[in-house]
């Protein structure tokens, strides 16, 4: 790194890691399940009520101009992060989840029939899978599942084998929130385009650990939720590219959504409005902007330089426990570390862990697929957000150490 | 010893340990403890599903008592649920159906039976009542 990361300025920058837990400081790793706020966030949600709250789109009044603005001004923010085309390629939704049950319905009532095919990675979060079951149930199509090896490494050359003329849609994570994996998705989007298939990538643990470009990417959809990127809850992102957009029907009826509505016809509004229908969350959309500022004043690239070494200090730093096997060996990692200490359940390892102030998250990850392939109840998921630091990776070792000790 | 006299007694033990360790190290000992649930019932029929760890629950109904036997795969869930047996195993369908567990909140384990814990206790203890009130009508 050319400069030295600022690492004490933005812990200061995050009021919550400043408090304790059941008497010692707070050590937070659950960073995959949602991340903490910074003050530049929580003073724009407080601004937002303080200052400009009304409803957006509707009213010619004062207040609703500005709310108006600053949700568009966050909406073109949104749009710079992620390299797409227009502004209106940028769909707010309610979370990943939200954007993925979008485009299933509506892509997926246009374009998808009975007999045609869907593929899925095997190491997909299960609102990567269901929306998809739900869809091919629905059509008497075919859910098919791409497999990974038991390194949590995707088959590239069953993926091949799988793409054909029925396949209607691949849609697959970036990054596994339960292993780590980060999928080689130039390889996934340049093979389905030659089949003339569009890739929608569910970049929920991608999107503010790796630098991206949705049009250098190429990529047809690409999904994101805002809490998990330092941004508030209940707000996402779908882009799409517009000539989908455009060639897919609405979602959810609703205001907003429309131009014109007789009781014998409606006609909808233009992008990215047709599908907004309703109020939507007006100050998360706003600050979700203020999220994507507080990142690039850091910069993407020395966060993802930064949390990669931290990445590497964590997993040498854990191989020295006795008994733990990491879960996930991709080559290619980034922000999750999965693990299981000799033959205790992870949930135990998690209560331990809670009683030192230390938050892993234990289970399945959403991921029941990815645990029974590999004949596990779950693991223990350290996950990292730009503010950890060695010293939180130090605190998680003596936390296993005495987890170990009570509990071998 | 009724149900209460033996929450008592918990409670009168659990106020021994200074610390949070000493008493999760009882809890781990009570989990390696706990008689194995029968073979038999290891099974899906009397499997209560927690998102998290498993626990496994058996009624066994005697001379107008309720007799439980469980098991869990965490030892901590497995701890708490032996405590959970040594309160309402033994009793009348009445007793544990009318049953007041006031002991979880009063040892400081009141966090495992909240529902984010998804440990399948909160729908252990469900489940024993249920047995209880079935039994109770029939």
């Amino acid at each position: 790194m050319s400069k030295i990361y600022p690492i004490d300025s933005i812990r200061q920058d995050f009021p919550i890691l400043r408090r304790e837990v059941n008497g010692s400081p707070l050590v937070y790793l659950d960073n995959g399940a949602t991340t903490q706020k910074p003050q530049m966030v929580i003073d724009a949600i407080s601004d937002y009520y303080t200052g400009i709250n009304s409803n957006i789109h509707r009213g010619v009044h004062h207040l609703s101009q500005l709310a108006t603005d600053a949700y568009e001004v966050s909406r073109a923010k949104i749009s710079q992060f992620i390299g797409a085309a227009h502004d209106h390629e940028i769909i707010m939704t309610s979370g990943t989840t939200g954007g993925i049950n979008l485009v299933a319905h509506s892509y997926g009532n246009e374009f998808v029939h009975e007999g045609d095919e869907i593929l899925i990675s095997e190491m997909e979060h299960h609102s990567n899978i269901v929306p998809w079951q739900l869809l091919c149930a629905a059509k008497g199509a075919k859910l098919r599942v791409i497999p990974m090896d038991e390194r949590g490494v995707l088959d590239m050359e069953a993926f091949q084998l799988m793409l054909n003329e029925k396949t209607k849609l691949v849609a697959i994570t970036y990054v596994s929130n339960s292993l780590g994996t980060i999928n080689p998705v130039r390889g996934v989007i340049s093979k389905a385009h030659a089949m003339g298939v569009p890739v929608l990538l569910d970049a929920a643990q991608a999107v503010h650990h790796i630098a991206l470009n949705v049009q250098e990417l190429d990529v047809d959809f690409l999904v994101f939720s805002g809490h998990k990127m330092y941004g508030p809850t209940g707000i996402g992102v779908l882009y799409g590219k517009e000539n989908w957009l455009n060639a897919m029907p609405p979602y959810q009826g609703g205001g907003d959504m429309i131009k014109q509505v007789t009781f014998e016809k409606t006609t909808f509004n233009e992008l990215p409005f047709k599908f907004e229908a309703g109020t939507p969350n007006i100050e998360a959309g706003i600050c979700l902007g203020s999220a994507i500022d507080y990142i690039q004043s850091i910069g993407l690239d020395a966060i993802a330089a930064y949390e990669n070494d931290l990445l590497n200090y964590a997993t040498e730093s854990l191989l020295t426990i006795d008994g733990l096997r990491i879960i996930g060996t991709a080559p290619e990692k980034s922000g999750v570390i999965s693990f299981l200490l000799g033959d205790i359940h992870p949930y135990d390892v998690g209560v331990i862990c809670d009683k030192l102030g230390v938050a892993v998250r234990t289970g399945h990850h959403c991921t029941q697929p990815v645990m029974d392939k590999l004949g596990i109840p779950g693991t223990v998921r350290a996950s990292f957000a730009m503010y950890n630091t060695r010293e939180d990776v130090d605190a998680l070792i003596a936390a296993l150490q005495k987890a170990s000790q009570m509990l071998q | 010893m009724t149900i209460n006299e033996i929450q008592d007694e918990l409670i009168a033990d659990f106020s021994f340990f200074e610390d949070w360790m000493s008493k999760y190290e009882y809890i781990i000992q009570l989990g390696k403890e706990l008689p194995l649930i029968d073979g038999q019932y290891k099974t899906d029929q009397y499997l209560i599903k927690g998102c998290q760890s498993k626990v496994w629950l058996h009624a066994d109904f005697r001379d107008g008592l309720i007799h439980f036997t469980a098991d869990s795969d965490a030892i901590i869930t497995k701890g708490l649920v032996s405590l959970m047996v040594k309160v309402l195993s033994g009793h009348s369908p009445e007793e544990i159906a009318d049953s007041d567990l006031y002991f979880i909140d009063q040892i400081g384990l009141k966090e495992h039976l909240s529902t984010t814990r998804a440990n399948g206790l909160l729908s252990m203890v469900k489940q024993m009542k249920l047995y209880a009130i079935a039994l109770k009508k029939g």
